[in-house]
């Protein structure tokens, strides 16, 4: 059966939600904008572009083999993983879908690169009123916060 | 300048600032559990963990270039003090939390002009690491900034114990901005950055927060310099061997 190059590289893509950020579990590669690109040659071969989000992230190697793992399931056995690192990642290429399963899972998700002064607000009772307890999180992409008002801590997801 | 000239000039400019990063990545490691709170160890681990990553990028690069046989990790795990051409400031030893954020804040304010301007290198590989690296940089920065500031601002004792640490690291901080012939060449060609540019945005950084956290500008002329061609303080050797053993010992060990 011959699939038409556009449906079969969807084919991938779909194939390539199932494989989520280790830290971040509800969100996928996808959602966090770490899968950049999906190529599929004529004969099956295909290439998938990553791009690292910081650059210590220990999640990268789990995401490579679960990629491999994902497409080889699919029935993809010549599978390359390219990472590249231009341009480089920035949580603006999150879209605001992902945005909000953070918040969901009161993750406070990350502010406009632009802003002078991020707004970060409450995960649990949206107060803004918030200090930062460590600037360093419980992963590199995260930093640890307190809320002022309800009293909730909770990891806010940086803005770079 | 022929091909293979050029390969090895790059390669060589690579690993230097791929050493900066894996020394300072390790001697951070040192300290993880020394931490005075959870939150400062966890903080000490995503340093260590954004310099080694950064080193790994840079290795796997330099061995691309090479095209040889030695992967990113035998450049790390296989080349002995005097082949290591990192920054004499990275391989100092720290005996306190003072001295951990002494010499990250004097290292970070060098680092993060050092990315901005390699973030333009004609070389989409270098400006592609040096862009992701800048944003932690500047994060990098305003942490030791703000402990300079709270500690050397603080008590009497942690004021007189960063006041001493930044003496002790002083001398190894205009090795930073020293050009040597291949950092001009690279420099020339639009791939790297002549370091002595980066000196000015040093020095301002440097002088506010000292005046901020009540610290004096050490007065100390005498610096010292080498590590560019291997030529290193007495830290480094001791650092490397016990980062080393085990792929020595065991050579080719993998996860």
């Amino acid at each position: 059966m011959v699939i038409a190059e556009t449906s079969r590289v969807e084919h991938v893509r779909d194939l390539l939600d199932r494989v989520v950020d280790p830290d971040i579990p509800f969100l996928t590669i996808s959602d966090i904008a770490i899968l950049r690109d999906v190529e599929i040659t004529d004969s099956g071969a295909v290439t998938v572009t990553i791009t690292p989000t910081y650059s210590g992230c220990p999640a990268m190697a789990t995401i490579t083999s679960d990629i491999h793992t994902v497409l080889a399931e699919g029935g993809f056995g010549d599978v390359t993983v390219d990472t590249v690192y231009t341009p480089a990642w920035t949580t603006e290429w999150m879209s605001n879908d992902a945005k909000q399963k953070l918040a969901q899972n009161r993750i406070a998700p990350p502010d406009s690169v632009l802003a002078v002064v991020p707004e970060v607000l409450c995960p649990l009772c949206s107060s803004g009123e918030i200090n930062t307890i460590s600037e360093f999180g419980s992963t590199a992409c995260k930093s640890l916060m307190v809320c002022t008002d309800c009293g909730e801590p909770f990891d806010y997801l940086k803005a770079i | 300048m022929n091909t293979v000239t050029t390969h090895d000039a790059l390669a060589t400019y690579i690993v230097r600032h791929g050493d900066d990063n894996v020394v300072m990545g390790q001697r951070l490691a040192e300290y993880v559990s020394r931490a005075p709170e959870l939150e400062e160890d966890l903080a000490v681990s995503n340093l260590a963990l954004d310099h080694i990553g950064v080193a790994d990028h840079l290795f796997t690069y330099a061995a691309k270039i090479e095209s040889g046989d030695r992967s990113g990790d035998d450049l790390v795990m296989f080349r002995a003090e005097r082949e290591y051409t990192n920054l004499l400031l990275v391989e100092q030893p720290q005996h306190g939390f003072g001295d951990v954020m002494a010499r990250q804040f004097l290292f970070d304010a060098y680092q993060l002009p050092l990315w901005e301007a390699l973030s333009g290198s004609i070389d989409d590989t270098i400006a592609g690491i040096a862009q992701r690296a800048a944003k932690e940089s500047t994060y990098h920065l305003r942490h030791s900034s703000g402990w300079v500031i709270r500690l050397g601002d603080g008590t009497d004792e942690s004021h007189d114990r960063l006041q001493k640490a930044i003496d002790g690291m002083w001398r190894f901080t205009a090795e930073m901005f020293e050009a040597d012939d291949l950092d001009r060449e690279m420099a020339s060609q639009g791939i790297g950055v002549d370091p002595s540019t980066l000196s000015d945005s040093w020095e301002v950084k440097i002088g506010s927060v000292l005046e901020e956290a009540t610290l004096t500008r050490p007065a100390d002329p005498f610096q010292a310099s080498g590590g560019r061609t291997g030529m290193h303080t007495e830290h480094l050797g001791p650092m490397l061997a016990e980062m080393q053993w085990l792929q020595r010992a065991n050579p080719g060990l993998s996860w």
